[in-house]
């Protein structure tokens, strides 16, 4: 607490005041940013979704017209459900691989300052980076498909990433190599965490490996998969690059994604009232999950 | 990351071991081959690739597909290289890191050591915008921009990173110095020491591993940046990720592999640099990004 000191003479209360003051002054920018360029604009965008927007904003309401209107367009409702594929996929399939390293390196492994490395780095690539590499690694004219031809087996096929059917889980894999030693690591910390006086008394109760981990050692990372869970869902359901990089959508818009579905609409098919509509739909899922996560962490920290 | 020591280890047999060192090693193996394979072939002779196969060792090395997508690949219109582009997302990167980290830096040292009424109302919202999908405020940022007259321009850029930084480098700098002992400050403060001086003499000397975590994730981020750096920076002002992707999906011509394979390994330079030398402040970023500080 800034403590204003009685003591003081008259001469240098203007030094006393302005101390007082000075970390809300230091705040102040910080703050007015958050509330025009964030809430702000939120509020605007909110605002938008109600307009009949086009290529420029325009400021006559319509209602509920642009949600409507968004529901009905089948390009939308492709890409909510590859979103839900996509995001349920990626989720299970890092958490389990995250999970599974986390274990493993956590047996007094020898080379684990080698191999935790090796499994991190792809978090520090951009998501264009990734998405360029795999999607010439999955194309059938170069990548894995001809390579197998190459080896012998003439009858391999892997030809996913042109197969509208298929294309949505070339996406899955990218970005499961992109974040699951992520994962590991966030699991890693928190068997670290463990206290190991739990662990020894249950062995001495004859516990097996299998028991301890179900029983005791799975229930205490709650904190954690809750963590991943959060993450992962947060970047799912923003995932722009990666789509872009990888199938830029296609084939078709086999791979649309509601963040290449806003694009889309808002910048080169002239619907900006819809693509504010469909980023309002975007934030509100998001917050729904955000919210109650961070009011939690708050409350805990105080 | 500080890792504690534990003793979690399985009594397991020798069979069981193997099993977990074969998995790990076969994941080490998913992890690397990708970026081996970008490697490898960019030191390949187009040809190679197209006839040959991916996985193979190039038979004639060459550095030809480095200096094209350095200096003479087609991007877009000009025949310029990923050169320009590169030096964008430096002029980009830089400044929005700094700024961004010296605010957080402030910001933290207010929220936790001058302490005021609806502190953590503040604390809140700007924990918040960290995690909003950044499709809600494209629009009205794409009209300020144009009113301020930078759409379309590294400083335009600078700004939207560091407008959307400050959440995380508030987040990071507030929760190491929740811990920094508030009574050193109070014995300052006593001893006639004002806001900036506490904040300069004994704030920032001990704050070194926080300020690289911050930096390291803030150069991440916006280096990576691919959404707004494509909406809001348009033609010669892009930068790197966009040209790269530019590169890639160019429709005109023979899709030479080999160089955006070369232009992907450059694009990735700079943050796995980073990434290798202060490995260890990484992790610690990404964990602090999970919001457990």
């Amino acid at each position: 607490m800034a403590a204003t000191d009685p003591m003081l003479d008259s001469g240098a209360d203007f030094r006393t005041r302005l101390q007082t003051w000075l970390p809300k002054i230091v705040l102040a920018p910080s703050f007015a940013i958050m509330v025009i360029f964030v809430y702000g604009f939120i509020a605007f965008t909110v605002y938008l979704s109600f307009t009949g927007s086009r290529m420029l904003p325009s400021f006559d309401l319509v209602g509920w017209q642009n949600y409507d209107r968004l529901f009905r367009i089948r390009e939308w409702d492709i890409a909510v459900s590859n979103l839900f594929v996509f995001a349920s996929l990626y989720i299970v399939i890092s958490t389990i691989i995250g999970l599974t390293l986390a274990i493993f390196l956590d047996q007094k492994i020898r080379g684990e300052g080698i191999l935790r490395p090796i499994f991190l780095y792809p978090m520090a690539l951009s998501f264009i980076v990734t998405g360029t590499a795999w999607k010439w690694f999955l194309d059938p004219g170069i990548g894995i498909e001809h390579s197998m031809h190459l080896w012998g087996f003439e009858n391999f096929e892997f030809d996913w990433i042109k197969d509208r059917d298929m294309a949505v889980y070339t996406i899955v894999i990218a970005a499961v190599w992109q974040s699951s030693g992520f994962v590991m690591a966030m699991f890693l910390a928190g068997l670290r965490g463990i206290d190991n006086e739990i662990l020894k008394a249950a062995q001495m109760d004859g516990a097996s490996n299998f028991q301890m981990y179900r029983r005791i050692i799975l229930p205490q990372l709650r904190p954690a998969f809750l963590s991943a869970f959060v993450i992962l869902s947060h970047l799912a359901i923003k995932s722009y690059d990666l789509v872009i990089a990888l199938t830029g959508g296609g084939p078709g818009n086999a791979t649309a994604m509601p963040a290449t579905f806003m694009y889309s609409y808002t910048f080169t098919r002239d619907q900006m009232g819809i693509g504010a509509a469909s980023a309002v739909i975007m934030l509100m899922t998001i917050a729904a999950i955000m919210v109650p996560y961070l009011y939690a962490e708050l409350r805990e920290k105080k | 990351m500080a890792i504690a020591s534990s003793d979690n280890a399985m009594r397991s047999s020798n069979v069981t071991r193997m099993f977990i060192y074969l998995v790990l090693l076969l994941f080490a193996l998913f992890y690397l081959l990708p970026f081996g394979i970008m490697l490898v072939n960019s030191l390949k002779p187009l040809s190679e690739i197209t006839e040959g196969n991916m996985i193979a060792l190039p038979r004639e090395w060459t550095i030809e597909p480095w200096l094209s997508a350095w200096s003479t690949a087609q991007i877009g219109v000009e025949p310029t290289g990923l050169r320009p582009y590169f030096i964008n997302s430096i002029a980009m990167a830089v400044p929005a890191v700094a700024i961004s980290t010296v605010l957080g830096a402030l910001n933290g040292y207010v929220l936790t050591k001058w302490h005021f009424r609806g502190a953590t109302w503040i604390f809140g919202l700007l924990l918040f915008s960290c995690f909003i999908p950044f499709q809600i405020v494209l629009i009205p940022m794409a009209r300020i921009l144009g009113i301020l007259d930078i759409a379309g321009t590294t400083t335009g850029l600078v700004l939207v990173h560091v407008v959307y930084g400050i959440g995380f480098s508030t987040l990071y700098f507030r929760n190491y110095y929740a811990a920094f002992p508030t009574e050193l400050v109070r014995a300052a403060q006593i001893d006639g020491a004002g806001f900036f001086q506490i904040f300069w003499r004994i704030m920032l000397p001990s704050s070194g591993p926080i300020i690289a975590v911050c930096c390291i994730w803030q150069f991440t981020n916006i280096w990576n940046d691919f959404l707004f750096g494509a909406s809001f920076a348009s033609g010669g002002a892009a930068p790197m990720t966009v040209a790269l992707n530019n590169l890639v999906n160019s429709s005109t011509g023979v899709r030479e592999y080999n160089v955006h394979f070369a232009g992907a390994i450059m694009a990735a330079g700079p943050t796995l640099l980073v990434y290798i030398v202060a490995g260890r402040y990484f992790v610690r970023g990404l964990m602090a990004g999970s919001v457990k500080g």
